[in-house]
Formats: C-alpha cells, structure tokens, sequence
C-alpha cells in the first residue's frame, strides 16, 4: 500500500511541475515543449524519474501522448482543406521539402549516421512546428494577413507528408528493406482508405444512434478506435504513432469538431508527459558536446523556412513585409520533430536524441522570438520610408 | 441593391477569411472561426498584406450584431423598392393556424395567379426564406412577405385566411 502512496505523490509532484513550467513559458510566451524537455533532462541527470514509482507510468502514459498528438493534428484540418491545399500550394510544398531537409540529411552523413538515421534527421529538420506556428499566428493577430493562408497551406502539407514520411522512417530505422518500407506505407494508406470506406458507409448511422453531442461517446469512441488502429498498425511494422495520425485524418467534419474539443485537454496532459519523457530518455551529459551541431543546424534551417514562407506567400502575390512575416513564423519546430527523433533514438542511434533536444530547445525558443521581432523590424523598415511597400 | 464584391478564402485548420472594401476606401476582413467566433480586422495602408485588429465576437454576439445589421435593412429594402414604383405595395400577411394552407405547399396557394401579387419570403420564427419556390412548405403561424397592389395584397389575405 505504501508504494501506491509513493507513486500518487510522486505523479502529482511531476504534473505540478509540469504546470509550474508551462505557467513560466506562458509568461515567457514561449512554448512550453523546450521547458518539459529540459526538466526532462535535469530528472535525468539526478536519476529521480527512473528509480521513482511513477517511471513504469510515465513509460506508458508517453507513448499514449505521441497517439494523442498525433490524432489531434490529424483532426486539425479536413481533407478538403488538403485538397485546396494542395491545388493552390503544391510547389510551395516542394519547395519546402527541397530547401529543408537536405540540411538535416547532409548533417547526418557528415556525423558518421548512415543514410537511414539520417533521413529520420532529414525529417526533424523539415518539419514546422504547426502547434507553434498556429498559435503564434493568433497571439500575434496575423491571422488574417494576406501572408497566412500560404502559411497554413504549408503546415497542412508538411503535416500530410509526415503520413507517408512517418511510416517510411519507422520501418527503415528499425531495419527493413526499401521493400519493407513501401509495404508499411501501402498498408498504413490501405488502413485509411478502410477507415474513409467504413465511415462513410456506417458513419451517419453510427453517428445517429450515439449522438454527435454526447462528449462521454466521442471521447470513449474516437480514443478507443484510435488505440485499436495504432495497435493494429505496430502490429503489421509500421509505427504506433502513423495509425493515430490516420485515425485522425479520416474523421469527419462534425465528429472531428467534437472530438478535438473533448480530447483537447486529455493531450494536453499526455503530450507533456512525453516531451518530459523524451528528456528523459535523452543521456544529459551529450547535449552540451552536441550543441554547437544543432546551432549551426538551427542556424541554416532558420535561413531555408525563411526562403520557403518567402516563396510560397510570393505564390499568393503578397508583398515583401508579408513574406517576410510568412517565413520567419514557420521556424519553429517542435512536436514532430521530437517523435522522429524518438523513432530514432528507439531504433538505436542514441547521438540523434542529443541532437535533436538541442536543436528543437533551440529552435522552439529562438522561433516565437524571431516570428516576434520581425514585426518591429518591418515596424522600423517601414517607418525609414513613408511610401507603401511595392507588392 | 448595390452589389459589394466579398472575397472569400480558406484558412485551412482555422475557418473562412472574407475580405471587402468599403465605400470610404477602408479594406475590411472578417475571419469565421470554425469554433463559431469571428474576427474583424482592417488592413493596414502602409502595408496592404498585415492586418490591424478591430474587434473579436462570441458566437451569439455575433449573431445579435448581424441581428442589428440585417433585421432592418430587409424591411428597408422592401419599403425601397415599393416607394420607387407608384401603385406597387408591400404588407406581411400571417398564416393563421387552421388555415387551408397549413401544411401545404405555396403553389397550392396559387397566389399569383389568383390575385397578382407576389410572395418574396416566408418568415417562420427566426428563420426567413427568400425567393420561395411553389415547393416550399408553410405552416400556420408562418409570415409571408407579399408584394404587389394593394388590391392583390388583399385578394392573399382572404385566401390564407380560408
């Protein structure tokens, strides 16, 4: 009994913790993913967390943590939000791959990694942060610029690529062929043609009998289908984290409404738990050797996500100030960037997780900061000269 | 009616952006939440593409703002058009309950024919259709906007009534 009372205590003191740092990066207006992943790392530094009653927990509740932010960015747009998407900003998509993982994939093969690690480093590179990104669009009041829909475009992009990317990655990293991985991604798209067939067919039906209103239903419904599917897609090879996504993706308009407000506050909880354990899991004493690599990284994929929100708002005809603001907004990154590399770490290559906590550390604070200040430099630029700016 | 040019775009994973100018050359845009809350702002002159934020509205304020804006101006409109051509009249005639059309459809009416005027709208509580077709149903209690002389106006009251 004594050890039930040790672990409710010690859970509680991680979760006020937790809520203490997200209180700070609230002040701070930064996002709290940095902050969970450095108390991560400081936990394990004094190796309180893995001798603690809670770690079993923490284990678990992590991996429920990446399902469940995987699931909401999937319930975040509709598939004909991707579709205009796609229409309207496909080569800003391209342009967004070409111009932003080659730096992580070249910085792989430089440290020795292997193509496969570091096409997982490719990835992390890449990927915007679209919690961040959309939040810092609504704290900054942008979201009606002209610039914002080439912005969004390229998060729903990105985040529908990470479809194929994820599956792709997980079964590379853990050993498998290129056939191997083309099998992974065939299933995970077949599961989700499944799922569209199946929702549309009995989706209405099921839909009436237990109510689009009753939170208790869309909770228990959408998180129960979710775990069955992430179970279902470990089971065939692909990851965990890809059915979730799927899952995500493939419910519909009102269900999907409901569902991210009732399963909002259940990940906000979990995801924290994860970024913490993922700081965890990360050996305390690399980070610091690896910093200077993941500054340098920061530093180039800073420069290319200015060069593609550039490119893709000038698609829109919006002009300079604009495309500005577009590319220093997609910085940062965060949550995806952090599940690749926990694929990798998994797999193995324990030197990505180092890496990769410093340069989302780095890029997750330094991001929102710059998205921030180019307001008052466009601010002063366009005090400097009176006449509006050309188009 | 002048006709305003509404730009509409789509934001995806936020909701709908509409954009518009108005008459004094200020450029508007409003953004629909997909929670169902709005956004106004007015965009910059300095920098056409950044937006200055005006105001935001819940839900049901917006609804009593567009309450506010529209309820009159569809009277107005009405009145308008009655006024510019002598002899043409407008009146909102009820539906009482029990009446021979309750639960039938308009062209069971055969309004036009029968007297001349015109139905423009049924009004059922909140809800209003415009430009009815003869499919549409009505219901005792339901308003029907009418237009025509003064004597049509007349002839679809009786008829309703039954």
């Amino acid at each position: 009994m004594a050890e039930i009372g040790i672990f409710l205590a010690e859970l509680g003191l991680l979760l006020l913790i937790l809520g203490a740092l997200s209180a700070i990066a609230e002040r701070l207006r930064i996002s709290p993913i940095p902050l969970f992943l450095l108390a991560g790392l400081a936990f394990g530094q004094v190796g309180l967390a893995q001798d603690g009653q809670a770690s079993e927990f923490v284990q678990a509740t992590a991996e429920i943590g990446v399902l469940l932010l995987l699931l909401l960015l999937g319930l975040e747009f509709s598939t004909a939000e991707f579709s205009a998407s796609m229409r309207r900003h496909a080569p800003s998509g391209l342009v967004d791959l070409a111009l932003n993982a080659p730096p992580g994939f070249i910085a792989g093969l430089l440290l020795g990694y292997g193509w496969r690690v570091s096409l997982a480093l490719a990835g992390i590179t890449w990927i915007s942060s679209s919690g961040i990104v959309a939040r810092l669009l609504g704290e900054l009041g942008r979201m009606a610029n002209r610039e914002t829909p080439a912005v969004l475009s390229v998060l729903v992009l990105e985040d529908v690529a990470m479809a194929v990317f994820l599956p792709l990655v997980a079964v590379l990293l853990a050993g498998g062929t290129m056939t191997r991985a083309a099998i992974g991604v065939v299933v995970a798209l077949a599961v989700v043609l499944m799922i569209f067939f199946v929702a549309g067919r009995f989706g209405p039906r099921l839909g009436q009998v237990l109510g689009p209103e009753d939170s208790e239903q869309v909770l228990l419904r959408v998180l129960g289908t979710t775990l069955v599917v992430a179970g279902l897609t470990y089971a065939v090879g692909a990851s965990a984290a890809v059915g979730a996504f799927l899952v995500g993706l493939a419910i519909p308009g009102r269900t999907a409404m409901r569902a991210r407000e009732v399963l909002k506050p259940l990940r906000d909880l979990f995801a924290a738990i994860f970024f913490l354990s993922f700081g965890l899991s990360v050996e305390t004493s690399g980070v610091l050797p690896a910093l200077p690599v993941a500054a340098a990284l920061a530093g180039v994929t800073i420069l290319t996500k200015v060069a593609t929100g550039w490119y893709a708002a000038r698609c829109d005809g919006v002009g300079r100030y604009g495309r500005f603001r577009a590319g220093t907004v997609l910085i940062p990154r965060g949550e995806f960037s952090i599940v690749i590399a926990g694929l990798a770490v998994m797999s193995g290559a324990s030197g990505v997780g180092p890496l990769a906590t410093g340069y989302v550390l780095l890029l997750g604070i330094a991001g929102p900061v710059l998205a921030r200040t180019s307001d008052s430099v466009i601010g002063t630029l366009s005090s400097r000269r009176s006449a509006p700016p050309p188009a | 009616m002048p006709c305003m040019d509404v730009i509409e775009v789509l934001l995806p994973g936020v909701g709908l952006r509409y954009e518009f100018t108005t008459a004094t050359g200020a450029r508007i845009g409003v953004i629909a939440h997909r929670d169902g809350h709005f956004e106004m702002v007015r965009y910059s002159m300095a920098d056409p593409d950044a937006s200055l934020p005006l105001i935001t509205l819940t839900r049901a304020e917006a609804d009593t703002v567009a309450e506010i804006f529209g309820a009159p101006r569809i009277s107005e409109r009405f009145a308008d058009l009655t006024r510019e051509i002598p002899g043409l009249a407008s009146a909102t005639i009820e539906i009482p309950h029990g009446s021979p059309f309750d639960g039938q459809t308009l062209g069971k009416t055969k309004a036009r024919t029968r007297t001349g005027a015109s139905v423009v709208a049924i009004v059922r509580g909140e809800h209003v259709i415009a430009s009815p077709t003869p499919k549409d149903g009505l219901l005792g209690g339901d308003s029907l906007v009418v237009i025509g002389t003064d004597e049509g106006i007349r002839g679809v009251r009786t008829l309703v009534s039954g």
